[in-house]
């Protein structure tokens, strides 16, 4: 029952979070990426000004439309500057009807944070990591496309 | 049978896709790590001459930065760059900017739009067009903006240092390391580089489709 509840309060915070896009350091994004249960979080980073972040975003959105029921979860971090957010980022999500959950990444430093979101990452975006409880399941840099997003998502849910 | 058949299909349709998919990154090296050669390069300026290392006879060595028009990370760089080339050019460390993107997908980064963005600035650095992308892919350049920091030694270019201008993009105020001036200013003072990596939320370079 505690851990209900801690879970629909997070559950509360997360979504609506999203309807104010928030800012969310880098700490803050890891627990969020590593929480303890058994959704699956497919985390990608993308920016509105980066054209293909924006051309494999309708895949993301479908994807999660088409996992609703399941335990699986996709959480969007833009790296839009700060003085875009209203001009550009709110209004694109509007606009765009984006459903998935919208972070802004408050995080200078980015030396320190890409290589703790993997090793693998030059820091060029988009990039999508997968990760399960504690575990990075997958890390991809580069553009993904329905078909290749929705392969992966099935090789980690049903190997 | 059939079943089998099918499943090899897929199978063999997901390996082509797989390597398809991949190939863009297969034809980019690793890339320069400090310590490594680095080649020269002969790639045309905004002034319509062509610029190669090898022409600063005097330079003790050289900030090669990755860079373009559109990306709004090397766009905020565009200021501190210009400082960097007025800082360190006279002590013997000139900027060179380089643009590879891939013009076709990129409009703004074509070498006409160059030549436009360098006179608005006022750049007093080249600003050099990287039209096959080869030099861009020799050095393993993957985002803009993206540093190598080269020093002279004898006959030969070696990398001291690979990656960020400093640790806040967004904010030139807000900066608390320098790395690369930091690089630059150690080796200035015969010194080696202490912090020879670090990363950086870049745009990822546009790369001509094959």
């Amino acid at each position: 029952m505690k851990h209900l509840s801690l879970l629909s309060f997070l559950l509360i915070s997360v979504s609506s979070y999203a309807q104010n896009t928030p800012y969310i350091t880098f700490n803050e994004l890891e627990k969020i990426m590593y929480q303890q249960d058994d959704t699956v979080r497919i985390i990608n980073f993308w920016a509105t000004w980066c054209k293909p972040c924006i051309e494999e975003l309708p895949a993301f959105e479908q994807i999660s439309a088409e996992y609703k029921t399941q335990k699986v979860k996709i959480i969007l971090v833009s790296m839009d500057f700060k003085s875009k957010i209203d001009i550009q980022l709110k209004p694109y999500i509007q606009k765009n009807h984006i459903q998935s959950t919208v972070f802004v990444m408050d995080q200078t430093d980015s030396n320190i944070w890409i290589n703790k979101v993997s090793t693998e990452w030059s820091g060029s975006i988009p990039a999508t990591i997968f990760t399960l409880q504690s575990k990075q399941l997958s890390f991809h840099e580069g553009k993904y496309s329905y078909e290749e997003l929705k392969q992966k998502i099935q090789s980690i849910i049903q190997p | 049978m059939h079943h089998h058949l099918t499943t090899a299909a897929i199978t063999l349709g997901s390996l082509i896709m797989a390597s398809f998919i991949t190939k863009p990154n297969d034809s980019v090296p690793a890339g320069y790590k400090a310590g490594d050669k680095a080649a020269d390069f002969k790639l045309k300026n905004i002034n319509d001459q062509f610029v190669s290392l090898a022409d600063y006879k005097t330079a003790k060595g050289f900030i090669v930065v990755f860079t373009c028009n559109h990306c709004p990370y090397a766009i905020a760089y565009e200021d501190r760059i210009e400082e960097l080339d007025k800082k360190y050019a006279s002590k013997g460390y000139p900027v060179i900017a380089i643009n590879p993107n891939d013009a076709v997908s990129y409009p703004e980064d074509s070498f006409e739009n160059m030549k436009v963005r360098a006179k608005q600035k006022g750049f007093t650095f080249p600003y050099l067009y990287d039209e096959t992308q080869v030099t861009a892919k020799t050095y393993g350049a993957l985002r803009t903006p993206h540093v190598y920091l080269l020093q002279k030694s004898s006959s030969d270019l070696i990398v001291k240092y690979v990656g960020a201008i400093d640790d806040n993009s967004q904010d030139a105020k807000a900066v608390k390391i320098k790395y690369l001036e930091n690089a630059v200013d150690e080796l200035l003072a015969g010194k080696d580089v202490s912090t020879k990596e670090t990363k950086a939320i870049g745009c990822s370079i546009k790369w001509k489709k094959a």
